[in-house]
């Protein structure tokens, strides 16, 4: 470890309360580290919602599930994978110092962002033209139960969608940062906590296909 | 003291209202929650004060049973999530985590500063809510009542909550980031002061608990908003599946008010017996488990609500369980003090009333942790005595015996020590005249939450209002000499109660760094043996 009592190395980005640079980025990472898991427990609220009703009402949710299209959930998957990669590339390019590697993955970033939202707008227009959206407009032909489905997915993918848009919000901070030449070997921490929330978002998405698209499936 | 240390006080530089608005400094940010908090807490008073004048009758003579719902709804949701929840943490950790681990200010002091602003939208919603008429649900917002049947502002004050919770998810981030990562040379885990080991775990109870009633808000708030259904029983939801993860968050939201307090508690304790503390570790590691095993009893608010009687069996005995950190806490509270040298200031006062009401507050706590019992006390006013006990007789006991310890050091101002004393006292008997009979006429069958009631109730009724009065009285006066100090000079020394600890080692009111070099720690926290041994030696 560091010896904290060393004199400041005058990093510009090194703010008055830190002894280093070092002990800066321990507490961002620490910092980001705690608010995943908030995150964790935010998310779990829905699940626990998502555990009961699916032991209560199986049936309404194999018949929930069937109108969810796979295919589209599935690219949607591989987009998101692909994002993550982009991602650990441009931490990577900033630990390096390759403002070109940063700019290009940080772009690649935004852009499966961007391709995910486009995809799962054209989901929930689907779900509007065929009366699943939950309430008065709900289609009085099915199970009841399955507003209950149907609110959850809407909940659950809203949540997400909502954290992908601030997601590609931070990218867009991070490829302004990068374009002015901010990051360096020693100083690359806000890459770095930004790709461990993207990482993040996409890691919720793995859970959620599965558990909303392929119910049934196996068979 | 040297008045050129004090004139680079936080205090004075720089000026301006917007160098307080826009400030980082950890210090200053503590003040502004200080003062936004004793806005609601009056709000909530007043609120108080119309419940305990409409119980001074058996007739439903001053609101109507609609406008009651109102009242007794916003004094539990102003007291709880915009008084208790950050009172300690927000004002007496804010100004104190840094300056305890040595360090110039939080991890993220930005950040600290958005909790604030955070704090005030939320309250400003939630008082928003009641400027449009009020909200009726009790703080709880069941359901199905709160997201089908209430035609009330439950959006937006529910809104004004969801909000004011990423305050404090951030306030608790930020100090739990902080003392693993700026703690100063030497300052090892088992040094810190106990207030540090309770804002630790409260901050764990912060950052777990408070995310899941905020997604659990969000639903009630798409049901109601958007016509989802969630907790909607007409297509098969579960009303009780908001119970759970309501009280998931709400039980362990207790110890988000009660861990800081006994904190506080465990310095003053110390500094007023002038005695390390007893078993020091366990009372460290007795935070942890209250936190941690807190999370495990939510179910017995709902021993009555369809739960399965197994497990209501196994919450009730975790119940049982986590009892035994407090009381490990009282006990060794009360072994520091046997055989020290106990100082009669005005912070012994709020030492000695706390201790005295929080263990009836535990106490009592054991009798609804009960299963059989609770079926008889549940939604009684035995209930509404059990928790004010522990959240006014602690936790504001503890907040007040905080501020009255930390004052000199966070104003640079004394206030006078007799009316300290007194305050505490008035406090003291008001608050036991105001909830004690109410034990009893709960255990005689008297319900919350109705503004009116049977003839034979009305003594202890009135009892309870004048102790009110009482009581309230008490708070008044506090805020009459803590202001009036403020028209003083500032004239506190550095250590005016002659504890140990990082914070009474820099001036009153500190700079704005607080330390002019960074500190080295070589001591164990509440050295006060060791001290006056160095002192006799000098």
């Amino acid at each position: 470890m560091e010896n904290p009592n060393a004199p400041h190395e005058h990093h510009p980005a090194l703010q008055h309360h830190f002894h280093s640079m070092a002990q800066q980025l321990e507490a961002s990472v620490l910092g980001m580290w705690v608010f995943l898991v908030t995150e964790v427990m935010f998310f779990g609220g829905l699940f626990m919602a998502y555990i009961l009703y699916r032991s209560l009402y199986p049936d309404a949710w194999l018949a929930g599930s069937q109108e969810l299209d796979e295919f589209l959930g599935g690219l949607n998957t591989v987009v998101l994978i692909c994002s993550s990669l982009t991602m650990a590339l441009a931490v990577r390019a900033a630990q390096v110092g390759s403002r070109k590697g940063q700019i290009v993955n940080l772009i690649l970033t935004i852009v499966f962002g961007t391709v995910f939202l486009v995809v799962k707008y054209f989901e929930y227009a689907k779900k509007f033209e065929h009366h699943l959206v939950p309430g008065a407009h709900f289609d009085p032909a099915r199970d009841p139960a399955q507003q209950l489905y149907f609110s959850l997915y809407f909940m659950m993918t809203g949540v997400h969608a909502l954290h992908m848009v601030v997601g590609i919000g931070l990218m867009l901070v991070m490829l302004h940062m990068a374009w002015k030449g901010r990051f360096s070997a020693e100083y690359f921490a806000p890459v770095e906590i930004s790709g461990l929330y993207w990482h993040f978002v996409d890691i919720v998405w793995i859970f959620l296909f599965p558990l909303l698209y392929l119910i049934g499936k196996h068979h | 003291m040297n008045h050129d240390i004090k004139a680079g006080s936080y205090l004075d530089a720089p000026h301006g209202i917007a160098s307080w608005l826009l400030t980082k400094d950890h210090k200053r940010i503590a003040l502004l929650y200080l003062i936004s908090i004793t806005v609601f807490f009056i709000i909530g008073g007043i609120f108080a004060a119309g419940i305990r004048t409409e119980l001074m009758t058996p007739e439903g003579d001053l609101f109507t049973a609609d406008m009651y719902n109102k009242v007794f709804t916003l004094h539990g949701v102003v007291m709880i999530f915009f008084f208790l929840i950050p009172s300690i943490p927000a004002t007496l950790g804010n100004f104190l985590v840094p300056i305890m681990c040595g360090a110039k200010d939080l991890a993220f002091p930005r950040i600290n500063l958005l909790s604030w602003y955070l704090y005030v939208a939320g309250a400003s919603l939630t008082i928003g809510a009641v400027a449009l008429g009020g909200v009726d649900t009790g703080w709880t917002f069941y359901t199905p009542y709160s997201s089908m049947a209430s035609n009330t502002n439950v959006t937006l004050a529910a809104l004004g909550v969801f909000i004011a919770g990423f305050s404090s998810i951030l306030t608790g981030f930020n100090f739990i980031v902080t003392i693993h990562r700026m703690r100063a040379p030497g300052l090892t885990w088992f040094r810190m002061p106990l207030f540090l080991w309770a804002h630790y775990a409260t901050s764990l109870v912060m950052i777990l608990g408070t995310p899941v009633v905020a997604i659990t808000i969000l639903l009630v708030g798409a049901e109601r908003a958007l016509g989802f259904a969630i907790f909607d029983p007409r297509v098969g939801g579960d009303p009780v599946l908001f119970q759970h993860l309501f009280w998931f968050y709400s039980h362990p939201a207790v110890y988000i008010m009660i861990l800081p307090a006994m904190g506080v508690i465990s310095e003053l304790v110390a500094a007023v017996s002038r005695k390390q503390i007893f078993g020091y570790s366990f009372v460290a590691y007795s935070s942890l488990a209250i936190a941690i095993i807190g999370f495990l009893v939510w179910g017995h608010h709902m021993f009555v609500s369809s739960q399965s009687i197994y497990a209501g069996l196994v919450f009730s005995i975790i119940t049982m369980i986590v009892a035994v950190p407090s009381a490990v806490k009282t006990f060794n509270w009360t072994a520091t003090m046997y055989k020290g040298s106990i100082t009669w200031d005005s912070p012994t006062y709020w030492v000695l009333g706390f201790m005295g009401l929080f263990l009836i507050g535990g106490l009592t706590g054991l009798f609804l942790g009960t299963m059989g019992l609770d079926v008889h006390l549940h939604d009684t006013y035995f209930v509404v005595a059990h928790f004010h006990y522990i959240m006014v007789g602690g936790g504001v006991m503890g907040f007040l015996g905080g501020v009255h310890f930390w004052w000199p050091k966070m104003t640079g101002r004394i206030y006078p020590e007799t009316a300290g004393k007194i305050a505490a006292v008035l406090v003291f008997v008001g608050f036991n005249l105001t909830f004690f009979p109410q034990f009893v006429v709960g255990y005689l069958g008297m319900p919350r939450r109705y503004h009116a009631y049977p003839e034979e109730f009305q003594i202890l009724n009135v009892l309870s209002t004048g102790g009110a009065a009482v009581l309230g009285a008490g708070y008044l006066l506090i805020l009459a000499y803590l202001v009036a100090s403020f028209f003083k000079p500032r004239n506190a020394p550095a250590n005016p109660w002659g504890a140990t600890g990082l914070e009474w080692d820099i001036p009153s009111p500190p700079t704005t760094f607080n330390f002019e070099h960074d500190p080295v720690v070589t001591e164990d926290a509440y050295d006060y043996v060791g001290r006056a041994r160095k002192a006799r030696e000098n």
